[in-house]
């Protein structure tokens, strides 16, 4: 009964609600802050020609008054004022007896008026606590939280609730700082656990000399193992002698660094540079043998650029690892080869690393194709040609620093011991030739799917001038006068007929713009000026 | 419940990532009860039913495979190759009726409820009449998986299914579903709450290392408000929904929205709390979504019953807000000290808790189906007013709205 008379369907219950939002900020009538009850009917026949009537009359007078008496009624006669606490009994037992659910108080205490809803508290528990509202919504709700610890039925609501807002939703600032500091918290807890477990000191070996792109290329590198979140010792191993430019540039640093002198000039000559840096690679290894330094060591050449991503890969490395190499010829000559098609589809990679085979064991090497380039590589430093790698470059393997020392727990017998390499003079052209098996050497990277750092050579003439140290000492001859803009003097060179036309037109286009015209005489001697 | 801290076993190859023994270390434990082994503690008999009750459900429609409904097909076809299974019913401690009554979608691929209690009504009375074993405890030591909104009330509207009820064939029964909220007439004492299906096989393709940092504070992707079935607000999950996005759309450490990313599971991994609101229902896979990507789930649904909550302790896993203090959620989360929040994070590291969310295929030791199968091997022994005495009736087979009466 009271079901068929109550409004069920949403439509009713959605114009209600509009009528009521409108009016809540207005005058005193009652808004439903929600619709009825549904579910089950009543379950006492006996008393629902009561209610219909009582209904029924209600209705009239809410007709008359202009709001919904019947609730309103209701909820004076079976409620205290039972917005700030709860009472079941008088409410659930005067109410329906229906066994579902219900609707919800509303109070507004920032309107100017107040205006009281009902719930039909279907044998469940009473109205509610009033929410924090804003005046943006008009239904406040609320389940009774904390009413009825003996009750079994369950305190939470069915039916329209209230959307609780704050009165100001915006963040505060402390709690922004303090979410900011848990997850930094929770990062640095992921790092530990995720990251690398005991990190291992990097030994980064570096030969140098001094040249005019030694600034250059020691600056990036230097900033490159500044990054590096790994202890790290820096080896350099400086032909020529160590200079004092390199060492001021090293003591800027702020690494940890070894400065270790070789006693060799640097050649002009690529293949022979290329021979007097291994030979440079194989003196810093000793120097790490003799000191007992232990890490990883990481072949870091000073015009190659690293990847953050190469560190903590190498730090997987057990005795001897090869990385992936992006080599990068640079073919800045103003005749590029012309490629034809055929040879542009067929150009490999240039990369040089490991290859695996489909169960991930090292397979063999990849190495860069000079063929292409065949005839127009650089011979002497400096010269405007592609320079390119001499079969394998050490910047793609990394070793295990105990690997070298006469005596380390574990060194497998696959690797030669130091000393007995390079004794009789021979080159040592690669790493490879540190071992006995070359098959053992442990791919990383993904099997060499990721390239990690990339080989570049990029130098000026042996003859070129720069100032030592980067120091300009003593100072430059004066080539302009300050008074004078810095520009060249070629203008003043340029024929005088050519000097007028390129004024008139200025002047043309000033007067379209200013509609203003300059005397002649002074915008030539602005112009000669310039 | 005590949980003792050890080394947690990690024999899950496939989805549960544990990159290295160390995360396991980390891990903290708990429940140990997630471990146990149900083969051998009971014998499980699985009906014959015809295959108009299950497999003809599925050939019409597959897509009942992938929905979040699908634990009870995937139960079926577990129980019968499990070593649990008897083809013996005489030494059967529990029986199961494979009836798949969620498998009757919309072209949408909701399902509809309206006819499951016709189909639950017919199978038992194909039980009933065909073997004894139903009257002689009235199903007191039967099982059925109801995995719908509501569980055995059969309605996806919360009042309607209230007014319904839970069918009154299954009262005696015990039932397997994902509904559970406290003093909840559609949750009935002695009922298993299981986590819905969420596919294993999609949440390990979008795993991304470990060691990515997690740099969202609060994330939630789904609808706040449902215009199409709830115009005005308030009452899609109570109100609580449109409460979050209100307060919390312009917050910068609230990453939420109703977009469909593609990167929905990468970012789970990305985030410390991943809010599970309720909806129209109080369950969602977002909680099983949150545990296997290591989110820390924020729990807004009074009184719900968590999946497996003897085994899983979820107040040490998860942060429980009541729906009246969502306004407050920002002061909330940000007020979890730092250290609870890592535990938090350690035990959800561990992959037997992970585990113990998912269906995944073929079954797994320590996954969803075991721990149901735990979860019935703790009710056993059978207690004594289990069996009925000959004779003795407790059921009334006409009782019901008159159409769950017609025959399906």
């Amino acid at each position: 009964m009271m079901k068929s008379l109550l409004p069920q369907s949403q439509l009713r219950r959605s114009s209600v609600a509009t009528a009521a939002r409108s009016a809540a900020g207005g005058d005193g009538s009652a808004a439903d802050g929600g619709g009825g009850g549904a579910g089950a009917g009543a379950k006492a026949p006996a008393s629902s020609t009561f209610w219909f009537l009582l209904h029924a009359l209600c209705c009239l007078i809410s007709l008359f008054l202009g709001f919904r008496f019947s609730r309103l009624l209701f909820f004076l006669l079976f409620s205290t004022t039972a917005l700030y606490h709860s009472t079941t009994s008088s409410s659930s037992a005067a109410v329906l007896r229906a066994t579902t659910t219900t609707t919800t108080t509303t109070t507004t205490t920032t309107t100017t008026t107040n205006t009281f809803t009902l719930s039909f508290a279907a044998a469940n528990p009473p109205p509610s606590n009033p929410a924090n509202r804003t005046a943006l919504e008009a239904a406040a709700a609320g389940a009774d939280k904390g009413g009825t610890s003996g009750n079994p039925q369950s305190h939470v609501v069915v039916g329209r609730h209230g959307i609780r807002i704050r009165p100001w939703p915006h963040p505060d600032p402390v709690e922004v700082m303090r979410a900011h500091q848990i997850m930094e918290r929770v990062q640095e807890e992921q790092r530990r656990w995720y990251g690398v477990k005991e990190p291992r000191q990097v030994l980064v070996v570096t030969p140098t000399y001094s040249r005019a792109f030694q600034a250059l290329h020691l600056t990036g590198l230097l900033h490159s193992l500044r990054n590096v979140p790994y202890p790290l010792t820096w080896i350099v191993v400086e032909a020529g002698g160590t200079t004092n430019a390199t060492a001021s540039l090293l003591a800027r640093s702020g690494l940890t660094f070894v400065h270790i002198p070789f006693p060799d000039r640097m050649p002009h000559e690529w293949a022979d540079r290329h021979a007097t840096e291994n030979r440079m690679r194989i003196h810093a290894l000793r120097a790490i043998r003799e000191r007992k330094m232990d890490g990883v060591v990481v072949f870091a050449d000073d015009s190659n650029v690293h990847s953050m991503e190469l560190f903590d890969e190498v730090q997987k490395v057990q005795w001897m690892g090869a990385v992936s190499v992006g080599i990068l010829a640079h073919t800045g000559a103003a005749e590029q080869p012309r490629l034809s098609e055929e040879e542009k589809q067929n150009m490999p990679l240039p990369v040089q690393g490991p290859a695996c085979n489909s169960s991930g064991h090292l397979a063999g090497w990849h190495t860069f194709n000079s063929l292409p380039f065949s005839g127009k590589t650089a011979t002497v430093v400096g010269e405007a040609a592609p320079v390119l790698p001499k079969g394998l470059e050490w910047a793609g393997f990394v070793l295990n620093s105990r690997m070298l020392w006469k005596d380390a727990e574990g060194k497998p017998d696959w690797v030669k011991d130091l000393d007995a390499v390079g004794e009789n003079g021979e080159e040592i052209e690669n790493p490879l030739n540190l071992l006995n098996d070359p098959s053992s050497v442990e791919p990383l990277g993904n099997c060499g799917k990721k390239v990690l750092l990339w080989w570049l050579r990029v130098e000026a003439r042996a003859d070129s001038k720069f100032p030592q140290g980067w120091v300009i000492e003593p100072p430059l001859d004066v080539v302009v006068p300050a008074k004078r803009t810095p520009w060249p003097e070629t203008t003043t060179e340029l024929p005088s007929e050519l000097l007028e036309d390129k004024q008139e037109q200025d002047d043309r286009r000033l007067s379209r713009a200013n509609k203003s015209s300059r005397p002649r005489s002074t915008t030539k001697r602005q112009g000669k000026e310039n | 419940m005590c949980y003792k801290t050890k080394y947690i076993l990690s024999s899950f190859p496939t989805l549960v990532q544990s990159p290295n023994a160390v995360a396991n270390k980390n891990a903290g434990s708990a429940g140990d009860v997630l471990e146990d082994n149900p083969v051998g503690r009971l014998k499980v008999y699985v009906y014959d039913l015809p295959s108009k009750y299950n497999k003809k459900l599925l050939k019409k429609d597959p897509r009942c495979l992938n929905h979040m409904f699908a634990a009870e097909i995937f139960m079926h076809r577990f129980l019968l190759s499990s070593a649990v299974r008897t083809f013996n019913p005489e030494e059967a401690d529990w029986f199961y009726t494979p009836v798949y009554t969620t498998c009757d979608l919309t072209p949408a691929g909701l399902p509809l409820p309206f006819k499951s209690p016709r189909m639950m009504r017919s199978a038992i009375e194909l039980i009933a009449t065909n073997w004894p074993y139903w009257n002689r405890s009235e199903g007191a030591d039967h099982f059925f998986v109801t995995p719908h909104d509501f569980g055995a009330c059969f309605h996806y509207q919360e009042e309607k299914a209230i007014g319904r009820g839970i069918l009154p064939l299954l009262q005696r029964a015990t039932l397997v579903q994902t509904f559970g909220q406290k003093n909840h007439v559609c949750l009935k004492d002695g009922s298993i709450t299981i986590p819905p299906y969420a596919p294993p096989q999609k949440m390990q393709a979008h795993l991304i290392p470990p060691d990515t940092l997690r740099s969202i504070f609060v994330y939630f992707r789904g609808l706040f408000y449902d215009t199409s079935n709830d115009p005005e607000g308030g009452y899609y999950a109570r109100g609580a929904r449109a409460s979050v996005w209100e307060n919390f759309k312009n917050n910068p450490l609230f990453d939420i929205s109703t977009d469909h990313p593609p990167t929905y599971y990468e970012d789970m991994q990305r985030s410390v709390f991943c809010l599970c609101p309720l909806g129209w229902a109080p369950w969602s896979p977002r909680l099983v979504e949150a545990v296997v990507f290591g989110c820390i789930p924020v729990i807004i649904a009074d009184d719900i019953v968590l999946p497996f909550a003897d085994a899983i302790p979820w107040e040490e896993i998860g942060v429980f807000v009541a729906e009246e203090d969502v306004p407050k959620l920002d002061s909330i989360l940000t007020s979890i000290p730092t250290d609870v929040i890592l535990r938090k994070q350690r035990l959800l590291a561990n992959p037997s808790m992970k585990q113990a969310m998912l269906f995944p295929q073929p079954a797994q030791a320590g996954d969803a189906f075991h721990q149901i199968l735990n979860g019935l091997a703790r009710k056993l022994p059978h207690g004594d007013n289990v069996f009925l005495k000959p004779g003795e009736r407790v059921l009334n087979w006409t009782s019901g709205p008159p159409g769950d009466l017609k025959p399906w």
